[in-house]
């Protein structure tokens, strides 16, 4: 995050020309720290960081006080305090950071149908067909920064380009509560001064990479021949780069973009060698994916289980099932058969996870019934926990093994 | 060392028994076929892989006492390929040398001293006509599962209750049984067998061309502990390690009594549900809606290929949608040794068995019984 974000600010006025520039790119600022700051006014206008503050927390999120300082999302806890001592460090609150999430959607879909929410605190907009009803790309981006601040007291910045590469570096450079938009005509003027990194797709090695050919910034890459580029990078992505260089990006604003896999993970306070925790940890994990495959409407047919050594080496396994699931208990009984199989059984590991890809829709899925089933089991029981959660928050109803342990036994 | 065999019997011979080598052996003499020709004249092949053994035993028109080692698969592979003529299989040193007509080989020996003693054959308990073994154990191989992660459901489950076998295999979600008779050697004999499905299947198929009978022999004759099972037919053995005997309580899960019947043309309504699984991709199941004299079947839906196509049928009961993993379904047909089949049913979320058309006379449960489990359609 923080090396895309030292990109200069471009000069130049390119003007506010949003003549066919439909694509907005909406991000939230400082989102889960804006959240936070709602309820905690006297706060603001200082360093806040949102994460677990234990010693093997990450920072989720910070305020642009405490960003000054070097700090940045996915920086471990311990490192961002000794960079800002003075931080105030708030523990993460889940839900209420969803919920936000949720009605800021509405908003947007309210606009178009055309939405495509690439996280909980950004999404692409089309508004292409909202102009007759709305008015121009730049008076409808407005409008919703108007509204989310209104309605949930957090600012959020956009961006207006022609494509949706554009509009995300639009939106990164107008941070925060900015508005910035890059007509189609000033595109390659916009690009060519940011260097490479600025680019989507261009992560550490490509940046290596491009640096041993002396290319730079944008307008470096955009002046290197496309042979070259392929040669050194692969043909595919050479070829999207050289694309992107001239400001051409052919991908569409695709609503509902389907998650491609659901997942969790847990890192210990201390790494856990007991097969028993590890396996307790697993399912919970499950529980936690199958409650949220089934909150998406979604089944996944292949289980991966990810395992993490005390020396960070990392071990993934994966099974394919006969049939898709949503059930916990089905997830569950895979991660520890491939925990089992990993040969990692008694190894002290720092990070289990649990993820299920494949997925596909729920209500088109047919399950092949088994000899002997119940006619109601574990579906229908989780079903049962996931009704409950709805009426009396989550974790109200849990396997046994999972509920907390009474008080007196909690510090041995 | 050395014999002399018409070509088609060493070929027969040498292929049977190369079925039982392990593909990837686990120590290289494995991959041998032990050759010998005993002091009586005897030629005996044979093959093992520590859980299955295969023996072979037929007479040569001239042979010299001796015992040797070569690769099985490489063996196989030339008897296959030599003209119909008599074969020399001489010794010669470090070398074997295969002779037929004009063809020449030469194979390196493996150590012989290093091969595993075959198990001995356990003792017999009772004997079957082995093309009614064959068809029996095709019926229910068929059921039994593929994924080695589920062992226990890999196997064929063998029950013995006098002159009365019991064949069962189940997946999870079909459950094929057969019963037969056979005569055994202890009129008041009871044992149970849990036997690797291939095996069994490859076994009996082998044995079930002979035409002769199946002779077989168990280890554990009473008890249900792990053992031995062995099968000998016309010069032919083969001995394989029983799995664990452990196997769901299927007589409950059979239903006895149903809402609906329909007996189903097996011929015309396989090739129907072949063609409208066309447009069922894998796991996806075929639709059956069962009513007065007819039966539509319909897979596909949504925005993918449908198909659909109506049969006349004779049924009886209440109408009823039920749908079908079409392999399944085709499975259960094909094990059916009958023109008609009978479909039984009681709603779609209840298993269907298919039997053979014609009820017994009787009024007995049929000798082959394919449970069904359905899909269930929606959430």
């Amino acid at each position: 995050m923080s090396r895309k974000q030292q990109v200069p600010r471009p000069g130049s006025d390119l003007g506010d020309d949003d003549t066919g520039c439909s694509i907005l790119h909406v991000d939230m600022d400082a989102f889960f720290a804006s959240v936070e700051l709602r309820e905690r006014p006297e706060l603001a206008g200082m360093p806040v960081i949102i994460g677990a503050p234990g010693a093997r927390g990450v920072v989720l999120s910070a305020t642009y006080e405490a960003r000054r300082f070097g700090v940045h999302s996915a920086m471990p806890m311990t490192r961002a305090r000794r960079l800002c001592p003075q931080a105030v460090i708030i523990p993460p609150s889940r839900g209420k950071y969803t919920e936000v999430s949720r009605r800021v959607m509405e908003i947007f879909h309210e606009i178009t149908p055309e939405v495509e929410p690439i996280a909980s605190d950004e999404a692409f907009l089309d508004v292409a067909g909202a102009r007759k009803r709305l008015g121009r790309p730049a008076v409808i981006a407005a409008m919703i920064r108007e509204r989310v601040a209104a309605e949930h007291g957090i600012t959020c910045s956009v961006g207006v380009a022609s494509t949706k590469f554009v509009a995300k570096l639009a939106s990164q450079h107008c941070k925060p509560d900015g508005l910035l938009v890059v007509p189609a005509a000033k595109v390659v003027e916009f690009l060519h001064p940011l260097p490479v990194a600025a680019l989507w797709g261009v992560g550490e090695r490509t940046e290596q990479s491009l640096a041993r050919l002396g290319i730079r910034t944008v307008g470096d890459l955009a002046e290197t021949p496309v042979d070259t580029l392929r040669h050194e990078l692969g043909h595919a992505v050479g070829a999207h780069l050289a694309a992107l260089a001239w400001g051409r990006d052919e991908r569409r604003v695709t609503p509902h973009a389907p998650d491609k896999s659901i997942g969790a993970e847990e890192t210990f306070v201390t790494d856990v060698d007991d097969p028993i925790r590890i396996r307790r940890e697993l399912l919970r994990l499950s529980e936690r994916v199958a409650a949220r495959l089934r909150e998406g409407g979604h089944v996944g047919r292949t289980v991966i289980v990810k395992l993490r050594r005390a020396d960070f080496t990392t071990l993934s396994r994966s099974r394919t099932l006969r049939d898709p699931t949503d059930v916990a208990q089905e997830l569950y009984a895979t991660a520890c058969d491939l925990y089992a199989a990993s040969g990692l059984e008694n190894t002290a590991l720092r990070l289990v996870g649990v993820r299920v890809e494949s997925l596909s829709p729920a209500d088109g899925a047919v399950r092949q019934l088994s000899l002997g089933e119940r006619e109601s089991g574990w579906r229908e029981a989780e079903r049962a926990m996931d009704r409950a959660a709805r009426r009396f928050g989550r974790d109200v109803v849990l396997p046994a093994s999972l509920m907390p342990p009474p008080f007196d036994e909690m510090d041995p | 060392m050395m014999f002399r065999v018409d070509r088609d019997v060493l070929a027969e011979a040498v292929a049977w028994t190369a079925r039982s080598l392990p593909a990837r052996p686990s120590v290289p003499v494995l991959a041998g076929m032990r050759l010998e020709v005993t002091e009586s004249g005897q030629l005996k092949l044979s093959g093992f892989d520590y859980e299955v053994s295969a023996e072979v035993t037929l007479e040569p028109q001239t042979g010299e006492a001796g015992v040797t080692l070569v690769s099985g698969k490489l063996l196989a592979e030339i008897t296959r390929a030599l003209p119909a003529q008599p074969v020399d299989f001489v010794v010669e040193g470090a070398r074997a040398i295969v002779t037929c007509g004009s063809a020449r080989f030469t194979l390196p020996i493996m150590p012989v001293e290093d091969y595993p003693s075959l198990p001995a054959m356990p003792p017999a308990a009772g004997k079957v006509g082995s093309d009614v073994f064959a068809s029996a154990v095709g019926q229910v191989a068929v059921a039994a599962g593929k994924d080695d992660t589920l062992p226990m459901l890999t196997g064929v489950r063998m029950e013995i209750e006098g002159d009365t076998v019991t064949l069962a295999a189940t997946d999870r979600y079909r459950l094929a049984v057969r019963e037969l008779k056979w005569q055994p050697e202890q009129a008041d004999i009871s044992a149970i067998a849990m036997i690797p499905g291939k095996t069994l299947a490859d076994a009996a198929k082998a044995m079930g061309a002979t035409g002769a009978e199946v002779e077989i022999a168990l280890s554990s004759v009473g008890g249900t502990g792990e053992g031995m099972i062995g099968f000998s037919s016309a010069g032919r053995r083969t001995t394989t390690r029983l799995l664990d005997p452990e196997f769901p309580k299927y007589r409950s899960l059979l239903p006895t009594e149903f809402s609906a019947r329909a007996d189903l043309p097996v011929g015309s309504f396989v090739e129907a549900v072949k063609r409208v699984a066309l447009v069922a991709e894998r796991n996806t199941p075929v639709r059956l809606a069962f009513r007065d004299g007819e039966v539509v079947l319909e897979a596909g839906s949504g925005d993918e290929a449908q198909a659909v196509e109506v049969l006349p049928v004779d049924f009886e009961g209440d109408d009823i949608n039920i749908a079908f993993n079409h392999q399944f379904l085709l499975e259960g047909l094909g094990a059916i040794d009958s023109d008609v089949a009978r479909l039984q049913m009681t709603t779609s979320t209840k298993p269907a068995i298919l039997t053979g058309g014609k009820p017994a006379e009787d009024g007995g449960a049929p000798d082959y019984r394919y449970l069904i489990m359905p899909i269930r359609l929606s959430n």
